[in-house]
């Protein structure tokens, strides 16, 4: 905390849910083309998903990495649910600008915009969800690399506040499934989040 | 004979040069005291001071629009920054990286002595591992991005505690490194004055000076279009009393002006009009220096009710002038009913209607007696004023016509006391805030700022009284034991208390108590990091931290000086000669954006379980309606007292119940008429409409009693409404216009007042008084004055 300054109580919480914002659209149909702007228009017309996933957090403090997983939810335009089952039970239900998160018995409801070092973001993220390519490109660098089958999105963050924690989130995919996220922070720690189909 | 004229004119110099000194010397206000109860019960003592000089009374919360975002946080900054380095402020808060820095650091820096978890338990070989194992919990959620850098020196998470515990419901937006509104076009400011709330003068001096730095901060760097707006119970009170000030200033000019101009129109004479004014001027005097004498302090509401003596003072010298002394004991016993009336309202426990009461009784006495015996005494030996003759005939002719309105009366009656029975559950408003003399759009923007700033208006308080300041932080604590109870179940969202801040010297005793030294710690550390992917060699500075917490001095007031923390601890934590008290506000439960009511029943048991004896639960919000409500059933019942008090003075100074009722009868009318009325086209009535109907009666008896000859059969003693054979009736007639006329206009003035309570009045008695007229011209046993009225030419 005194070497960030920047720490706020609940911001444990938005990070939580950025990841799952990143991740949690789209899994099905991918048009066959990698362009961007067509992969943005496909991402756009996304209306509502349902994915399990693993994550595993590489961190430098602890001796080994350490894995959660659980089940994302995505109901366009702007509602993201990130249930964890395990380790512990934790759920994340951000919609529109409030975001609520429940941990043990206590339940915390906060406004994303009054976290301005990292609503850009998660405002980013909705940008992808929505295919918002120009609110995408606002915040982050884009590149989009590798064929249809084994396609690769990469954001590189343009605000420097940003910068200095985040140096890139990675999102990979084939077709119409995306396989991972990768959040690589500046100094070193990442933490990469595989996805799968949600048991039926 | 002159002798006793030059006597009296002595006494009364002698009398009003006292009075005058007195009023010179007198204290004023237009606190909020005039609404507050004199005599409180022990409950309403708590709230009294609270609303006076509590955690909410010191608050301002200031706004700066009409810039675009970057303009307005850089004046926010520019302001806060001026604000800081004034000792007239004890806090600024504007949202600004570098005050939420020292806070975080006083936190961290004390989070041992702070934490509630903060137990043995916490530290032993258990209760490490699951702290320890829930911060890694946490640290793999992506969070770790801002919360990995703590986890050296706070593996246990006291922080993520200490600020959920700390945390408010809805922290303020922030833009550009400061609070802004919602929508983003205003940034905001918490202000916490020195003053207290009930001090005007000083909040007056903040509001000021916050003006002030404003206007420098633009100068500095102007933007075109900003501009600061404020509020705040020390705002309102300030803008409440400039408002009284200007107001009472302007409804006096405004009726002297007309009733100046009313009697000169009448009278045609300047040296007539001056001395007119001699008995208002010197009961005015009287008023206000009896309510100085009496409570100590003058209220400017007061002194607002004041224009309407004018209405009445003046009818005794139209009296005098136009029907000469033989119309004196009419007068008289007008006037002891009036006196009657005021009398009652001395009693009332409403502090403003009792200086009324007793401003207006003296006033009145003294004009009355000014009229009695100074004036005559000052009249010049030759003294006529212009024959009224035939504005009296011109009046009897038209009321001759009308006299078959007897029927209409009736109708009117009737139809009142239909409406009146209509309305009957829903004649009275039970709310303060229709007299509070805020106006409705100030009111309106300060709810939008406290949403905008999440800081709601504090209305339930938890008061623990005790006799020292160990004793209150250390109940404070007790009853904080029994509130996390409650906001694990959702009764409440949370609370605020002293304790968070500054802990009791016990509890941080246990708390230092509950550390480990050095070698214990480390040992149980790599018993409980065992399975955990933690390696203790990476916890040196936990240990480094806990071992300086442990013996560290205990904390005290002067540490929390420099943070935003010193003025809300400062607030909770007060003192008087009765102890020491330390309040804890509680936050209700918030649903879909909406704080809900909390269940006080709730509130009460709990701590009635587990917390010391001397805790108060304050509903500020239903002590103040229910404050108010005891006041109206006051107001109500004094003025019954009142009423039957008048008609019992009537009985026994005209004797015959039947003349009695002859006076009584068209005054009851005219507050069912005036009654219905207000009701029918207004909004409910509140303790102001009650008093206006009493003073129906008291200053409306004086023209009906003038009706009352007819029914006189022959010698009726002293008190008797005799008035000689020798003044015509017409004289008598156009008397009771004029002074009518005084009467309507002073009231009627007031009945433009945006003053509440000053409105109120007016749109009473005005119509009020007219009416008893009419009612008692028109009721009269014969047509007043009848056919035998002679017509020249």
């Amino acid at each position: 905390m005194r070497a960030d300054g920047k720490f706020t109580r609940y911001a444990r919480w938005l990070a939580g849910g950025l990841a799952g914002l990143l991740v949690v659209s789209h899994s099905p149909c991918f048009a066959a083309d990698a362009q961007l702007r067509q992969l943005m228009s496909l991402l756009g017309q996304r209306q509502h998903g349902e994915v399990s996933f693993v994550e595993t957090d590489y961190l430098a403090i602890l001796d080994r990495p350490v894995k959660s997983s659980g089940v994302l939810v995505y109901d366009a335009p702007d509602r993201l649910e990130k249930r964890t089952l395990q380790p512990k039970r934790e759920s994340l239900v951000l919609q529109g600008d409030e975001l609520t998160a429940q941990r043990g018995h206590r339940t915390y409801h906060l406004q994303l915009s009054a976290y301005p070092q990292v609503a850009p973001l998660v405002d980013a993220v909705r940008d992808t969800l929505a295919g918002n390519e120009a609110g995408l490109e606002k915040v982050f660098q884009v590149s989009l690399t590798g064929p249809l089958e084994d396609w690769k999105l990469r954001l590189v963050p343009r605000d420097r506040a940003l910068a200095r924690k985040v140096s890139r989130v990675e999102i990979s995919g084939a077709r119409d499934q995306i396989r991972s996220v990768e959040i690589r922070q500046t100094d070193g720690d990442h933490s990469v989040m595989t996805l799968a189909p949600a048991a039926p | 004979m002159r002798q006793r004229r030059g006597a009296a004119i002595l006494v009364w110099a002698v009398l009003a040069a006292l009075a005058l000194w007195i009023v010179a010397r007198a204290r004023y206000s237009a606190d909020l005291s005039a609404f507050l109860p004199q005599a409180p019960t022990a409950t309403q003592r708590l709230l009294v001071e609270q609303l006076r000089q509590g955690v909410a009374s010191r608050l301002i919360i200031a706004a700066i629009e009409g810039a675009d975002t970057p303009t307005c946080a850089r004046l926010s900054r520019s302001l806060a920054a001026r604000l800081r380095a004034d000792p007239e402020f004890l806090a600024v808060e504007n949202g600004d990286a570098a005050a939420a820095r020292r806070d975080e650091a006083f936190l961290f820096a004390h989070r041992y002595l702070l934490s509630r978890t903060v137990t043995p338990q916490r530290f032993s070989v258990a209760g490490l591992k699951e702290a320890i194992g829930n911060t890694i919990d946490l640290l793999t959620s992506p969070a770790g991005v801002l919360v990995k850098s703590l986890v050296p020196s706070d593996p246990t998470g006291e922080m993520l505690t200490l600020l959920d515990q700390l945390g408010r419901n809805q922290p303020p937006r922030t833009q550009d490194g400061v609070w802004v509104s919602k929508d983003g076009k205003r940034a905001l400011l918490l202000v916490r004055t020195r003053a207290a709330g009930s001090d005007t003068d000083g909040q007056q001096h903040a509001v000021e000076a916050l003006q002030a730095a404003f206007a420098a901060a633009l100068a500095a760097r102007p933007a075109p279009g900003a501009r600061l707006v404020m509020s705040g119970p020390g705002v309102f009170a300030v803008k409440a009393r400039a408002s009284i000030k200007s107001e009472v200033m302007r409804l006096s000019i405004v009726s002297s002006v007309l009733i100046v101009a009313l009697l000169l129109l009448v009278y045609r004479s300047l040296p007539a009009l001056l001395l007119g004014l001699v008995p208002v001027a010197s009961g005015a005097l009287a008023g206000i220096a009896a309510v100085a004498l009496g409570f100590g302090v003058v209220q400017g509401v007061t002194l607002g009710f004041g224009v309407t003596l004018i209405g009445e003072g003046v009818d005794y010298s139209i009296y005098l002038f136009i029907q000469s002394q033989s119309a004196w004991p009419t007068i008289r016993l007008g006037m002891l009913t009036s006196i009657c009336g005021f009398a009652v309202l001395v009693a009332s426990s409403f502090p403003g209607l009792a200086q009324l009461g007793l401003y207006s009784l003296m006033g009145v006495l003294a004009a009355g007696l000014v009229a009695r015996f100074v004036l005559p005494a000052l009249l010049p030996r030759n003294f006529r004023i212009r024959d009224l003759t035939p504005i009296g005939r011109r009046a009897a002719r038209v009321l001759e016509r009308a006299s078959a309105g007897r029927a209409v009366v009736v109708l009117i009656a009737v139809g009142a006391v239909g409406v009146i029975g209509i309305y009957r559950g829903r004649l009275w408003s039970h709310d303060l805030s229709a007299l509070s003399p805020v106006p409705v759009a100030a009111q309106n923007l300060d709810a939008q700022l406290r949403a905008d700033l999440g800081a709601p208006d504090v209305r339930y308080l938890l008061v623990i009284s005790a006799p020292s300041e160990q004793s209150a932080l250390q109940g404070a604590e007790q009853v904080g034991a029994e509130l996390d109870g409650l906001v694990g179940r959702h009764v409440i969202s949370g609370y605020q208390s002293p304790a968070q801040y500054l802990p009791s010297l016990a509890v941080q005793r246990r708390r230092q108590e509950s550390l480990p030294p050095p070698a214990v710690l480390r040992a149980r550390l790599t018993q409980a990091l065992s399975d955990l992917p933690l390696r203790a060699d990476r916890l040196g500075p936990f240990l480094h931290d806990v071992e300086i917490a442990r013996t560290a001095p205990p904390l005290t007031a002067s540490a929390i000086d420099g943070t935003s923390f010193a003025a809300v601890a400062d607030s909770l934590l007060v003192s008087d000669e009765d102890g020491w008290r330390a309040l804890v506000p509680l936050e209700g439960a918030v649903s879909h954006g909406r704080t809900l009511d909390i269940d006080i029943g709730q509130i009460r048991r709990a701590v009635s379980v587990g917390a010391p004896d001397e805790v108060t639960v304050l509903d500020l919000k239903n002590q103040v309606d229910a404050l108010y409500s005891t006041y109206l059933a006051g107001a109500v019942r004094l003025s019954l007292v009142g009423f039957v008090a008048i008609v019992i003075l009537l009985l026994v100074a005209l004797r015959r119940p039947t003349r009695a009722l002859q006076v009584v009868l068209p005054l009851a009318l005219a507050v069912l008429t005036v009654t219905a009325c207000l009701r029918l086209f207004g909004a409910p009535l509140t303790l102001l409409h009650v008093v206006g109907m009493l003073l129906i009666v008291a200053v409306g008896s004086n023209y009906a009693l003038f009706f009352d000859r007819r029914s006189r059969d022959g010698a009726a003693g002293a008190g008797s409404a005799g008035h000689g054979g020798d003044v015509p009736r017409e004289l008598t007639l156009a008397s009771l216009l004029v002074a009518n006329a005084a009467t309507v206009v002073a009231f009627g003035v007031l009945a433009l007042s945006a003053v509440p309570v000053l409105h109120d009045l007016g749109e009473t008695v005005a119509p009020g008084a007219l009416l008893a007229l009419i009612y008692a011209a028109l009721l009269a046993r014969e047509p007043f004055p009848a056919s035998r009225a002679k017509i020249p030419g």
